[in-house]
């Protein structure tokens, strides 16, 4: 559905040269559900905007639902569907004219926009709010609306930008589930970026890590927590004999960080498999002598993963 | 590159249909896509075409009375009445409003660009010239109503026009209007986020061009640098023209130039316009 090589685009603002996007190369499958993940400022929007033909990529070439998106524009235009960070309906307008506009917008003939309209609005729970205008809309029936917009030519692919920035997390639940149900309605093939790493966790089954331009990591997010990052184990153990504490566990563990807890110690290892490992390092204390009086295993999660890659974090990225 | 395998989902499956416009039909029915969108705010609010209004009739029930006071005779006539300063100020009023409307047109645009909706249309496979052409079209129709609008308030005070060429002038303004749309629409794309430079720009060239086109004051009490100025000024021709077409003539060289006055105007919007739509993204 998307091929890549290559796509590079250079921005020059005043003297300055920004490199946004080096040289990247992506392959993406029909039927997939991809999210590019980066802090902001990382390309991910940029390179979405060249794989939409809405920008001019300096170098490379890209080839989208089967054509090119210099050469055909228009004709990549017409596979897919685009919903940006912004609000695609016009503010002043009523809900069901943007649609039907939308509609013309793609050469569709009029029975068929109106009773596609119709259909979106029932199936995304804008029904009832065909007369009332955008601005009108809370965020949330605005970001539907949204997702109808991009769905009106049917596209076989769909991309999103950021689409549930600034939503609340009802609402961001709410809008998944009408993403997720409409992929499965049309057999789509789905392209977002996030900086969410819990959305980019639970929703998409590949995950592009991108960082200064470049993809850095790319493969589905548990593939990638087993390969770049492990799980933590934090016990607390009540004897003060760190020597024994470390003698006990398993050797296949990494180094344990042992602090004071009380008249205990608390142990943090780390492990690939957290979950399977957990019994085994109790049972392994118990052995030894040693009682444990609390135990829990963390998962690894993808700030862990883009952590280990960068040494920085995502989520303090993202916060700050 | 993936590591998964992932078996497409099949059931309840809908094959797109994809359609394409091709072929030089296709920008003539991008146009007219773009233009039905935004005649639609227009017939969907009217009033606020109404509301528009206002100012030109503000002009013509408070600035009007000082003209007749001022020049008395200035216009021509012996002793110059209501109705002689209507007949040589409405018509410029008239130009006023094209002027006004028009050039604050790229504010919708402007807004469309921040909030992100103009980013969903470029998204679509709409021709780009189309979609600066369909949205400047959309200033000619407005143009004709609120024309015609003025001039027939302005009857009942004396006010007199001949309905073909007045048609051929309000036509004339709408073509005038079209290409002073699409620069304004060029402008919103060069300001994109920068509210304040469009807003500067508009209304630091507004009542220049204003003045110096003798719409409000004639020029020929000025000195003769504003005289010249004024001829540099496609407002003048405009002016000049809609005094003699409102005054039921159609055979006059005033006319000729204020066709190409509009034409060119038209002709360099459009081009300007359509080169900023394609450039910026």
């Amino acid at each position: 559905m998307i091929r890549a090589r290559g796509l590079t685009k250079t921005f020059s603002r005043r003297k300055e040269t920004v490199e946004a996007v080096k040289g990247i190369d992506v392959d993406v499958a029909e039927g997939e559900l991809v999210a590019f993940l980066g802090p902001n400022g990382a390309g991910k929007s940029t390179t979405l905007r060249m794989l939409t033909s809405l920008l001019e990529p300096t170098a490379g070439e890209a080839t989208v639902a089967g054509y090119d998106v210099v050469a055909h524009p228009a004709q990549v235009r017409a596979r897919l569907g685009f919903i940006g960070q912004g609000n695609g309906g016009g503010f002043s307008y009523k809900v069901v004219d943007e649609l039907h506009n939308q509609g013309r917008f793609y050469g569709l003939a009029p029975e068929v926009y109106k009773e596609r309209a119709a259909d979106l609005m029932a199936a995304l729970e804008l029904g009832g709010l065909e007369k009332r205008s955008v601005q009108s809309l809370s965020g949330g029936q605005r970001r539907r609306l949204d997702v109808a917009l991009g769905l009106m030519n049917h596209p076989p692919l769909l991309f999103l930008d950021e689409p549930t920035t600034g939503l609340d997390p009802h609402s961001r639940a709410n809008l998944w589930g009408h993403i997720t149900a409409m992929r499965e309605r049309y057999g789509m093939t789905v392209v977002l970026t996030t900086h969410y790493l819990d959305e980019a966790d639970s929703m998409a089954e590949r995950v592009v890590v991108i960082d200064h331009g470049e993809i850095i990591a790319d493969a589905a997010p548990g593939v990638l927590k087993r390969r770049h990052a492990d799980d933590s184990l934090t016990l607390v153990v009540a004897t003060d004999d760190g020597a024994a504490v470390r003698a006990a566990l398993p050797d296949d563990l990494g180094d344990a960080e042992l602090t004071a807890h009380g008249t205990g110690l608390q142990v943090r290892v780390r492990t690939a498999q957290g979950a399977e490992e957990l019994p085994v390092v109790i049972e392994a204390l118990r052995v030894a002598g040693i009682t444990t009086t609390s135990a829990s295993a963390r998962q690894a999660s993808l700030d862990d993963v883009f952590l280990n890659l960068t040494g920085r974090s995502l989520r303090e990225e993202a916060a700050a | 590159m993936t590591e998964q395998t992932r078996t497409t989902t099949t059931t309840q499956r809908e094959a797109p249909r994809i359609v394409t416009r091709t072929g030089p039909g296709k920008f003539f029915a991008d146009t007219a896509a773009v233009f039905t969108r935004e005649i639609l705010l227009v017939l969907r609010d009217p009033f606020t075409l109404i509301f528009s209004l206002l100012q030109p009739l503000i002009f013509l029930g408070l600035f009007g009375p000082l003209l007749t006071g001022t020049f008395g005779g200035g216009f021509g006539a012996e002793g110059a009445s209501t109705a002689d300063t209507l007949q040589w100020f409405v018509p410029g009023v008239i130009v006023m409003i094209s002027l006004f409307g028009t050039s604050m047109t790229g504010s919708n645009l402007l807004y469309e660009v921040m909030t992100g909706s103009y980013e969903r249309v470029l998204a679509t496979p709409l021709d780009r010239s189309a979609i600066l052409v369909g949205r400047a079209l959309k200033e000619f129709a407005p143009l004709l109503v609120q024309g015609l609008l003025i001039a027939v308030v302005c009857i009942p005070f004396g006010f007199t026009f001949h309905l073909l060429p007045a048609l051929f002038g309000l036509a004339l303004l709408g073509l005038f209007g079209i290409g002073v749309g699409a620069l304004s629409l060029a402008l919103a794309l060069a300001s994109k986020n920068r509210e304040w430079l469009f807003w500067g720009v508009q209304q630091s060239l507004l009542f220049p061009l204003l003045i110096l086109s003798g719409m409000m004051l004639p020029l020929e009490a000025g000195p003769s640098w504003m005289q010249t100025a004024a001829k540099f000024n496609p407002l003048t021709y405009m002016v000049d023209a809609e005094r003699v077409l409102f005054g039921g003539t159609f055979a006059d060289t005033a006319v000729l130039w204020g066709v190409v006055a509009a034409a060119v105007t038209c002709a360099v919007g459009l081009l300007v316009g359509i080169r900023a739509t394609r450039k910026a993204v």
